[in-house]
């Protein structure tokens, strides 16, 4: 391999790495307070208080587009802007275009938000954005990939980091599922009908919406995952060779599996027992990826007691291995007819977005946080509670769903001896109510993390501004 | 042209595709594990984000 050696930090583009930094923990804590303000109106609709604009209805889309491209995609733009020069020895190919991603995705996720409050919405799940908005996406995702391929393609190293090759795939997937998804007619500037009619629309939303996980909630952060475990480990990934089957197999597998989303509806059954095959099959790459994860920490274990950060990423490992298991299960057609609906559905997504996208960008951020601002962190108890309170959020969202889900399952499929429905809708309505006050507490919690996250990284950076890295090492001493 | 419609059924596409994509994935185990001396290239590249600290 070439061997470039590594000065300052000026070597690379920092500043964009760090605005995108900033603003994925300021889009977390917001859309994770509005997931608890909409989780706290189905267990008390009181809360709607009569106002349009902060019904579930709205605020719903709200919340997922400030945490999975707020949140997520500002913690991704980060991490690859930084693993991609770090890996590849080279600056970024273009700081003003670099720069102009980061306000385009800040305008977006804006005017999204704005958008769903404001009632505008082409109905299209995780898309909701109207067709002026999608043309901004396109615009900002082209630079991105310009950006990122430019600076690949002018490395100072011969190969390209396996972490890249997941960011690659998910900066060609996502233009991929963006564009085709949301091909519309216009009929004016806050409205438009989607090209696709019917079944033939439903496959096109739920291609993009599964591939949505596939690349933009999982191939990235499994990116994030081969840079930043390793580096806080201080131990290379367990097999190298494992890491290149993983991401052929993962990224092959995906994009069949979205019609599961679909079973018992009109869409034709053969691409239902399709979608549920490759589910199955995904699997194996999805846990050879984890195993490659967790092993990482072979021989080192006992760095788990004293390292939060790193406790953060095997916790996050475990989730996706458990989220990875159970979403394959649910893709299976019995299972599905019970869990299609209802709430176990909203249980899995978490158990995946977050333990599995959240928790690893908590590790990765804590990582990263330091060394953009040549620093330490303000305080590691404060990321040890922050990690429990994450880890007891979770939990109690999930289990909460798990049981509410299963329920409501069972009380829709009930016969009496005569043949009518055991129970009537309101009552299963009814029979939710404290599974989503604890959903709830479960999210409040998680979010408690999140706010201590936000003040220990906002103390840390003043500190940075104070006492350069070296001064704090001398006065720790 | 007439021989492109051989593919537009479903009973030629399918297993066509099938082979293709499990030709496809035996080569790139192959690749991965078929030699000892890539292995060990390849294994060497898990030492990357190291390099610059």
């Amino acid at each position: 391999m070439a061997s470039v050696a590594i000065g300052s930090g000026e070597q690379y583009n920092y500043d964009v790495v760090r605005k995108f930094t900033i603003m994925a923990l300021i889009w977390g804590a917001v859309g994770m307070l509005v997931g608890v303000f909409i989780a706290s109106e189905l267990a008390w609709p009181f809360l709607n208080f009569d106002i349009p604009y902060i019904t579930f209805g709205r605020l719903r889309p709200v919340h997922t587009g400030a945490v999975i491209f707020g949140f997520g995609g500002s913690a991704l733009f980060a991490t690859s802007y930084y693993v991609v020069q770090r890996t590849c020895q080279t600056r970024l190919l273009s700081d003003g275009m670099a720069s102009f991603t980061f306000w385009g995705w800040q305008a977006i996720i804006v005017l999204a938000a704005l958008g769903d409050v404001m009632g505008y919405t082409q109905g299209r799940e995780y898309a909701e954005m109207e067709w002026p908005i999608d043309l901004l996406i396109a615009v900002v995702w082209v630079a991105y990939a310009i950006v990122y391929i430019g600076t690949v393609m002018k490395r100072k190293e011969p190969h390209i980091y396996v972490a890249n090759w997941f960011y690659l795939g998910f900066i060609l997937a996502t233009a991929l599922l963006h564009i085709f998804n949301n091909l519309a007619i216009p009929v004016s500037l806050t409205q438009s009908y989607p090209l696709f009619a019917g079944a033939q629309d439903a496959m096109t939303q739920w291609w993009y919406g599964h591939n949505a996980v596939g690349f933009f909630l999982t191939a990235a952060f499994l990116g994030m995952m081969y840079y930043f475990v390793p580096k806080q480990a201080g131990r290379p990934i367990y097999s190298y060779r494992l890491s290149i089957v993983h991401f052929w197999a993962l990224i092959f597998m995906y994009m069949w599996a979205g019609s599961h989303h679909l079973h018992w509806t009109a869409i034709p059954d053969w691409t239902s027992t399709l979608a549920a095959t490759f589910s199955i099959m995904l699997l194996m790459p999805s846990w050879g990826g984890m195993i490659n994860g967790i092993m990482t920490m072979s021989g080192a274990w006992d760095k788990l007691r004293t390292d939060p950060i790193l406790r953060f990423m095997i916790v996050a490992l475990s989730f996706y291995g458990m989220s990875t298991f159970e979403g394959p299960m649910m893709s299976l057609k019995d299972v599905n007819a019970l869990s299609h609906y209802t709430d176990w559905t909203i249980g899995h997504v978490h158990s995946g977005a977050l333990g599995w996208v959240a928790m690893i960008t908590f590790g990765s951020l804590y990582h990263l946080l330091p060394k953009l601002w040549d620093t330490k962190m303000y305080s590691v108890k404060l990321i040890n509670a922050h990690f429990w309170l994450a880890t007891i959020g979770t939990l109690l969202y999930i289990t909460a769903m798990w049981i509410s889900g299963i329920m409501q399952g069972l009380m829709w499929r009930a016969y009496d001896d005569f043949g009518n429905l055991q129970y009537s809708f309101a009552e299963s309505v009814a029979a939710m109510h404290p599974y989503y006050a604890m959903r709830a507490l479960g999210g409040l919690v998680f979010l408690a993390g999140m706010v201590l996250m936000l003040f220990n990284c906002y103390m840390t950076i003043r500190q940075a501004k104070r006492v350069p890295a070296g001064g704090l090492a001398a006065s720790a001493a | 042209m007439e021989w492109l419609m051989w593919f537009t059924r479903f009973e030629n596409s399918k297993p066509l595709a099938l082979l293709i994509f499990f030709f496809a994935f035996c080569a790139i185990l192959f690749y991965v594990y078929g030699s000892r001396k890539r292995g060990e290239r390849l294994e060497s590249y898990k030492h990357m984000p190291f390099q610059d600290d």
